[in-house]
């Protein structure tokens, strides 16, 4: 079968400028409407120039919040789903902790908990994996999906109960896959090593998610779809085809395997979490500052930017593999394009954040996402430039890339999602969180824990990939010079376990001591 | 944007269009490649070590796939040629791996054929490197007082050899190493064998898609 090669990656720029040109075309002539005045949707009257900052802060109860009865007649169905999404959520962060700081710790210290092989480092580090990815990120992402979808579309959640059983049957199938890697049974791919036969309880799973929000949003009662929402909304849509196609058995081998798994897995970081963690700060920065976002028109530059780039980048995790070389710069060269949709984001974000700058003293969950949002344009322009094939000679194969995917899915994703756990509880439960400082130990423990893991990787892969390239030294020499930057990761992953910790603490807080609220908007179920 | 249909349709046609690049159209040219005449399928013994391989989890601190001396020494280092996608026409799950915390195994027989070697390192790397961070692995292996027939006694440096009795290999240590002797893929490349040329390619030029076509 003849494949022109060349044309192929011909084609796949021409679809993609053609793409942009049309997005441009379509704007220009307000096909697509987009103004800023629907950049003012998320607001209900009288919230706008107000700080939204319920629940979380000391003396909280004395100041005045508007009451939304349409949000809070909409809040008080999506309430339960979200907390138990947001609970089991958090339970596998703290597990998931757990394991990754064994796993980091066995790095330096080999002979550690060595007598059986759930224990041993290769299945410590995937069990780690897996729970933050499935279990955390997803749970806690989708608990953001179910809070928002609702507010912004004016309707309360369709099919809660559903959402519930959903719920369920997530945390049944994340707890069997934790179960079987620990004891050697995976399908053996990076991102994919739940074997098939749980992957279809999580698709089960995941169509109780999905079906419930396709109905909240075809019922909508809004004109416009505001950015969170195409966010959404693709995202619910790309996820379970890339977990479907990636997870059916015995369809690939060998190198196609290979390309397939990456596919994957760069796309659950591109498709599936981005959007999660992109649209929750898309809304609820300007929703807790109380001011619209900086310029709505460039964010959908930076929806579409997204999905035509970040699809396509999976590749570069085989740069200098055995893969055909087209598809590899095909990768490399959407990597870098990435660029584009990103600044898209940051130009929004930013910009709103940088003019109430005054906001981030009185909210710490505006504080855990601009902070989240800002390591998202941090992760994405050292992405872009990690796929260069001149630097990722270096990078590749060394601890640069974990410090990069901790960059993403950490302190991007899992901060904004913190963030976003501290302002949904308050308002889901009617409660006031107890013990507002430590939200703010939280913030300072998983932050400075993060720096502290991100720089001592960084510089020590970096130092590691140049040692690898040195044919003079020994392999060795790549191997003992990473023990103390091993060492110092494995500070700072305490830290931030701490601060998982100290999460979970103020979420039992809110639970069993939290004083309510004066003027709780929303009368739990 | 304010139409739910045509943003899922967009959203899904662009995802499509992805998985054509980067799986389909990869996949059609990877498959249409025959196994190189040097290549065996794993035997019994070595599939079943290939298993314990997939686990363990070797994958995440051990790489599959040595890189062209265009890009780094791992030719140099005794890992093999640059590796081509027919040399994988029998792996499944792959184990191309990202991560080289420890060394490249794809050809790891042909540095080190020996099972014996093998086994030591794998119940106690540091009795050979001092300097490794690998696991050990003593529950792949048996404290006998004494070796039974067919028992195969590991041999071990007095710092960790037990006080009494010896350590004998259990079935699945044996099979992990007969998989770890069969890892030996420094037959001659195929001519042409697919794989990334970004870097320059001593192997002459890149095939033209005509070429490809035949």
């Amino acid at each position: 079968m003849p494949i022109t090669l060349g044309l192929m990656l011909a084609l796949s720029f021409v679809v993609s400028l053609a793409a942009l040109a049309f997005l441009i075309w379509a704007i220009s002539n307000r096909q697509i409407t987009v103004d800023q005045g629907d950049a003012e949707t998320i607001f209900a009257d009288g919230e706008q120039g107000r700080i939204d900052n319920q629940g979380t802060e000391a003396g909280d109860a004395e100041r005045r919040h508007v009451f939304d009865p349409v949000a809070a007649g909409i809040d008080a169905v999506s309430a339960r789903p979200v907390i138990i999404l947001l609970g089991t959520a958090t339970v596998w962060l703290v597990l998931g902790s757990i394991f990754g700081l064994v796993a980091s710790m066995k790095l330096h210290l080999p002979d550690w908990l060595n007598q059986s092989a759930p224990l041993t480092f290769g299945r410590m580090r995937t069990l780690h994996l897996n729970l933050v990815i499935y279990g955390w990120l997803s749970l806690s992402g989708l608990a953001s999906v179910m809070w928002i979808i609702p507010r912004i579309f004016h309707v309360p959640l369709k099919s809660p109960r559903l959402v519930l059983i959903g719920a369920v049957l997530w945390n049944i199938a994340v707890a069997l896959g934790g179960l079987a890697i620990a004891s050697g049974w995976t399908d053996g791919e990076e991102w994919l090593e739940i074997p098939w036969q749980i992957d279809m309880l999580l698709a089960a799973a995941g169509a109780c998610f999905i079906a419930p929000l396709v109905r909240t949003a075809r019922a909508r009662d809004v004109h416009h779809i505001y950015v969170s929402g195409w966010y959404f909304l693709a995202a619910i849509l790309w996820f379970p085809v890339l977990f479907i196609v990636a997870n059916i058995p015995g369809l690939y081998s060998g190198v196609e395997e290979a390309t397939v798994n990456w596919w994957f897995a760069h796309n659950v970081l591109g498709l599936w979490l981005t959007p999660l963690g992109v649209g929750t700060a898309y809304y609820l920065i300007p929703k807790i500052i109380g001011r619209p976002i900086y310029s709505y028109a460039v964010s959908l530059l930076g929806f579409w930017g997204l999905a035509l780039f970040y699809s396509q980048v999976g590749i570069h995790h085989l740069i200098g593999g055995p893969v055909p070389t087209w598809v590899v710069t095909l990768s490399v060269v959407h990597s870098v394009m990435m660029f584009l949709p990103v600044i898209a984001v940051a130009i929004n974000q930013h910009v709103t954040v940088a003019q109430n700058l005054w906001a981030l003293k009185e909210s710490v969950p505006l504080r855990f996402i601009s902070f989240g949002a800002l390591m998202y344009t941090m992760a994405s322009f050292q992405g872009s430039i990690e796929a260069l094939r001149s630097v990722n000679s270096i990078t590749h194969f060394t601890h640069y890339t974990v410090a990069h995917a901790h960059l993403g899915a950490y302190a991007f994703v899992s901060i904004v999602m913190f963030g976003a756990a501290y302002y949904i509880l308050p308002r889901a439960t009617g409660r006031a969180f107890p013990w507002p400082g430590l939200l703010k130990a939280h913030f300072w423990l998983v932050t400075i824990g993060f720096a502290v893991y991100f720089f001592s990787l960084t510089i020590g892969g970096v130092l590691q990939g140049l040692a690898m390239l040195d044919a003079t030294r020994p392999f060795s020499e790549s191997v003992e010079l990473m023990k103390p930057y091993l060492e110092a990761r494995s500070i700072g992953g305490s830290l931030m376990t701490l601060g998982h910790l100290v999460f979970a603490v103020n979420l039992l807080g809110l639970a069993f001591y939290a004083p309510r609220h004066t003027q709780a908007p929303v009368a739990a179920e | 944007m304010n139409r739910y249909l045509p943003l899922s349709i967009l959203a899904l046609a662009i995802l499509a269009f992805a998985t054509l690049m980067l799986v389909i159209a990869p996949g059609i040219q990877i498959n249409a490649r025959p196994a190189p005449e040097g290549l065996r399928p794993y035997t019994e013994a070595e599939a079943r070590g290939r298993e314990v391989y997939v686990s363990l989890g070797c994958l995440y601190c051990h790489s599959q796939q040595p890189r062209s001396g265009d890009q780094a020494p791992d030719g140099e280092r005794g890992w093999g040629r640059p590796s081509v996608a027919e040399d994988y026409a029998y792996d499944q799950p792959h184990q191309l791996g990202t991560m080289r915390t420890g060394p490249d195994l794809l050809n790891v027989s042909a540095r080190l054929p020996s099972e014996g070697w093998h086994l030591t390192h794998l119940y106690q790397p540091r009795a050979i490197f001092d300097w490794s961070i690998m696991p050990s692995y003593p529950y792949l292996f048996d404290h006998k007082d004494t070796a039974g027939p067919g028992d195969v006694v590991v041999a071990l440096p007095a710092a960790h050899a037990p006080a009494d009795g010896v350590i004998v290999a259990s079935q699945k240590a044996l099979d992990l190493t007969a998989y770890l002797v069969a890892l030996d893929r420094t037959y001659p490349a195929p001519t042409n064998g697919l794989r990334d040329h970004g870097y320059g390619s001593s192997e002459g030029p890149e095939p033209t898609p005509a070429e490809e076509a035949r």
